[in-house]
C-alpha cells in the first residue's frame, strides 16, 4: 500500500483517547456522521488513492504478507513472566482472530533453548531402544510412509497459569493465547514404532528434540500407537521453524509441553524416564504439598474472545456479537453457554464450523445490548458430558499453586462505554 | 512380539555407534548412567566457574533464573519454593538434565565427572549430603534418594468433584454478583498505559440484556 493517508487507530489506547475525545461509545458512529457532508460521506464521494493509482504486480509479494493496517495482529510477550526470551513464551492474538484455524505466523511459541534451525538435510530421526531393529529416518523417508491430516489444538499446560490467584493480565491473548490450532500434515507414529518392532516390554516412549534444550517426554505407548502423529507440515506447509521445522511430534489433546519439536529421537522403554520437563515442571502442585505427576489430558476449556480487554465494543448498544472458542483434550464441544451477568443467568451459545475432536471450536452469541455493563463468561461442555467448572471450584481441589492446566470459567467486565476488563467475580 | 510392518521397508538400522552418541537419558534406577564420579569439593569448583552467574554461589538463584537449593518445607506454604532439595523426586533427574541442557547456551559441553561433581555439589547445597569429602559415582548412585521422592502420585482429575457434575444451572443462577479482583488494578498487562482511565461509572450491578 503506497497511500496510507488512512491509518487506524492500532492501540486499544489510541481507541480509548479517540472515544474519551469524542464522548464515549457513540465515538464510532458520531465521527463519520460529524465528518460527512450533507451531500454523503467523503470516502463515497471523494476518489481513493486505491481507485486512481496502480497497486503492486503480481511480482512484489512471492509470499504475502497482511495488510499494514492489520500490524497491530501480532504475537506478544510479558518481559516479567521469565528470566530470559530465549527460554520463554509469547502469546496467540485470540482476539483479532475468528474462526478456528491459527495462522502460522501468529502461533505462540514456547521455546526452552531458542528456535533451533534445523537444516533438513542434515535431519535424522532415530528410534531405538526397546526394539527389534534401531533406526534412522532422513526426512525423505518419513514423507514415504502413508500420510494423514488433522486439525488440532495446541495448548501449553501453563496457559491461564498466571490467573491462578486472580485477575492479572488484561487481555485474552495474554490470558489464554497460549493456544493455537492448525492442520498437521504427517504420518502415524505407529507406522514408525511398527518398522522398528516395538518389543512386549515396550510401554512406555521417550520423545526427545534436537534444540540445546533437548527437550524429553515420556508418552505411554497406548497414546503412541493411538493418534500420534510425526508432523512435518503445518495449514500445508512446511512447519515454520519456531513450531520445530522440518519435524515435531504431535500429541492430539495433550499438553503442548509433549509436542516435542525439532524431533530427533524416540527411545522405547519399559518405564517412564521422570526427567525434568515431567518432575520439576508439569507437575501440578496441590495445597497439601503434594503433586500430580503425568497430567497429560488439557480438559473442556473456552474463552469470550470478543468482546475483551483488547477488543472494546467500539459500536455503542444495538445488534453485537460475542465470539469465543471452546475446544477439550477429550472430544469434541457440542455445547458452549454464555452469561451476560455473571451467572445468574446462562444461554446456549450458536456452535458454528467443523466440529473436530481436539481441535478448536468457534462459537457464538448474537444479542441486543442496551448499554448496560456486562459480566461476560462462557462455559463449555465436552463430548464426555465434562462441563468447564469456575476458578473457584477448580480451587477447591487444587489450591492457587498448581501453576498449569488453569481451566477456570474467564469473565470480562464490560462497562457502559462497551471497554471490557479481565475480573473475577464472586 | 510386536507386527513388524515389512511392507513399509523405509530407513536404515541405526549402528550402535549413532545410538550411543544420542542415547543420553538417564532413568530413577541409574540406567544410562555412564562410569565417573565427582566429589562435593570438584564441583563446588565447577558451579562456581559455569553456574553462579545464573544460580548464584550457593543455588540461590540470580534476579530471575531459577533456584535451585533450599525451600524445604514450604510446599504446602502459601509461597512455594521448589528446588531439587524440596521438591524434585529424582537425583537422576538432575544428572540427565544437567548434562542434556545446562550450561544454558553451552549444553553439552560438561564431562561425565563434572556433571558428577555439580551433582554432588547440588546435593551438599541441599543438605541431602553434609560432608563436602562425599564424592558421587556411578555405583552409589541409586542410593542417594532425595526427600520429596514420595510427594508426587499419579494424574486423578476424574476422582475430582468437577468431573462427577451431571447438570447445570441455566436461569436464576445466583442472588448477587460482586467482582472480587481487576487486572487493571494491578496494572502489569504489556502495550497498556498506568495513564489509562480507570473506569469511573464501575456499578456492580451487572447488567441482564435479553438475549435475541
Amino acid at each position: 500500500m503506497k497511500d496510507q493517508s488512512v491509518r487506524p487507530g492500532t492501540t486499544r489506547r489510541d481507541f480509548l483517547r479517540t472515544s474519551l475525545l469524542a464522548g464515549g461509545a457513540a465515538a464510532a458512529s458520531a465521527s463519520v456522521s460529524t465528518s460527512a457532508q450533507a451531500a454523503g460521506d467523503p470516502a463515497i464521494l471523494e476518489v481513493q488513492p486505491w481507485a486512481q493509482a496502480l497497486g503492486d504486480g503480481v511480482d512484489a509479494r512471492p509470499y504475502g504478507f497482511p495488510s499494514p493496517f492489520e500490524e497491530q495482529v501480532k504475537r506478544r510477550n510479558v518481559d516479567w513472566l521469565t528470566a530470559d526470551p530465549v527460554s520463554s513464551v509469547n502469546f496467540t492474538p485470540l482476539h483479532d482472530l475468528d474462526g478456528i484455524i491459527t495462522p502460522n505466523g501468529l502461533c505462540f511459541e514456547r521455546h526452552h533453548a531458542g528456535i533451533a534451525e534445523v537444516d533438513p538435510a542434515q535431519y535424522r530421526l532415530m528410534i531405538n531402544g526397546l526394539v527389534e531393529k534401531p533406526l534412522i529416518f532422513t526426512i525423505e523417508d518419513l514423507k514415504r510412509f502413508p500420510r494423514e491430516n488433522h486439525l488440532y489444538f495446541l495448548e501449553c499446560a501453563a496457559n491461564s497459569g498466571m490467573e491462578w490467584r486472580g485477575a492479572q493480565l488484561n487481555g485474552c491473548q495474554f490470558t489464554h493465547g497460549m493456544v493455537h490450532n492448525v492442520m498437521y500434515t504427517g504420518v502415524k507414529l505407529r507406522h514408525l514404532l511398527e518398522r522398528a518392532g516395538v518389543k512386549t516390554k515396550g510401554k512406555w516412549l521417550l520423545a526427545e528434540g534436537a534444540d540445546a534444550s533437548a527437550m524429553t517426554r515420556s508418552i505411554p505407548m497406548e497414546k503412541a500407537l493411538d493418534d500420534c502423529l510425526v508432523a512435518f507440515k503445518m495449514n500445508g506447509e512446511a512447519l515454520r521453524p519456531e513450531q520445530g521445522y522440518p519435524v515435531r511430534l504431535v500429541v492430539p489433546g495433550w499438553e503442548g509441553n509433549m509436542w516435542v519439536k525439532w524431533l530427533r529421537r524416540l527411545e522405547v522403554g519399559d518405564q517412564p524416564w521422570h526427567h525434568r520437563e515431567e518432575t520439576s515442571k508439569y507437575t501440578d502442585l496441590l495445597a497439601d504439598g503434594r503433586a500430580r505427576r503425568f497430567t497429560w489430558v488439557m480438559d473442556a476449556k473456552s474463552i469470550i474472545t470478543n468482546p475483551s480487554p483488547q477488543a472494546p465494543i467500539t459500536h455503542g448498544r444495538g445488534h453485537t456479537v460475542i465470539s469465543g472458542l471452546a475446544w477439550s483434550g477429550r472430544g469434541t464441544i457440542p455445547r458452549v453457554d454464555v452469561t451476560l451477568d455473571g451467572g445468574k443467568n446462562w444461554y446456549p451459545a450458536r456452535m458454528d464450523g467443523p466440529s473436530l475432536p481436539m481441535s478448536l471450536h468457534r462459537f457464538y452469541f448474537d444479542f441486543d445490548w442496551d448499554g448496560r455493563a456486562l459480566l461476560l463468561q462462557s462455559r463449555a461442555h465436552d463430548s464426555t458430558g465434562y462441563v468447564q467448572p469456575t476458578k473457584d471450584e477448580l480451587r477447591m481441589v487444587r489450591g492457587e499453586n498448581s501453576i498449569y492446566h488453569n481451566n477456570g470459567i474467564q469473565t470480562w467486565y464490560v462497562n457502559n462505554k462497551g471497554v471490557a476488563e479481565n475480573v473475577e467475580v464472586s | 512380539q510386536a507386527a513388524w510392518a515389512e511392507s513399509f521397508d523405509l530407513g536404515r538400522e541405526a549402528t550402535p555407534e549413532e545410538v550411543a552418541a544420542w542415547d543420553i537419558d538417564v532413568r530413577p534406577d541409574g540406567r544410562g548412567l555412564p562410569v565417573g564420579s565427582g566429589s562435593v569439593t570438584d564441583g563446588e569448583e565447577v558451579f562456581i566457574e559455569k553456574c553462579a552467574v545464573c544460580h548464584g554461589d550457593f543455588g540461590e538463584g540470580v534476579g530471575r533464573w531459577p533456584v535451585l537449593a533450599g525451600g524445604q518445607d514450604t510446599l504446602a506454604g502459601e509461597r512455594p519454593v521448589k528446588t531439587i532439595g524440596s521438591y524434585w523426586p529424582y537425583l537422576s533427574t538432575v544428572w540427565d538434565y544437567v548434562h542434556r541442557a545446562m550450561p544454558f547456551g553451552d549444553a553439552q559441553s560438561l564431562s561425565d565427572d563434572e556433571v558428577y561433581a555439580i551433582t554432588a555439589y547440588l546435593l551438599y547445597m541441599n543438605d541431602v549430603v553434609d560432608d563436602e569429602d562425599f564424592v558421587l559415582s556411578k555405583d552409589n548412585f541409586a542410593d542417594t534418594r532425595l526427600p520429596n521422592e514420595g510427594g508426587f502420585f499419579m494424574d486423578d482429575r476424574h476422582k475430582s468433584p468437577i468431573f462427577a457434575r451431571t447438570e447445570v444451572c441455566m436461569t436464576d443462577c445466583k442472588e448477587t454478583v460482586e467482582i472480587t479482583m481487576r487486572a487493571r488494578v494491578l496494572d502489569v498487562t504489556p502495550d497498556q498505559a498506568a495513564d489509562e482511565p480507570a473506569d469511573e461509572t464501575m456499578d456492580q450491578e451487572a447488567a441482564n440484556p435479553k438475549s435475541t
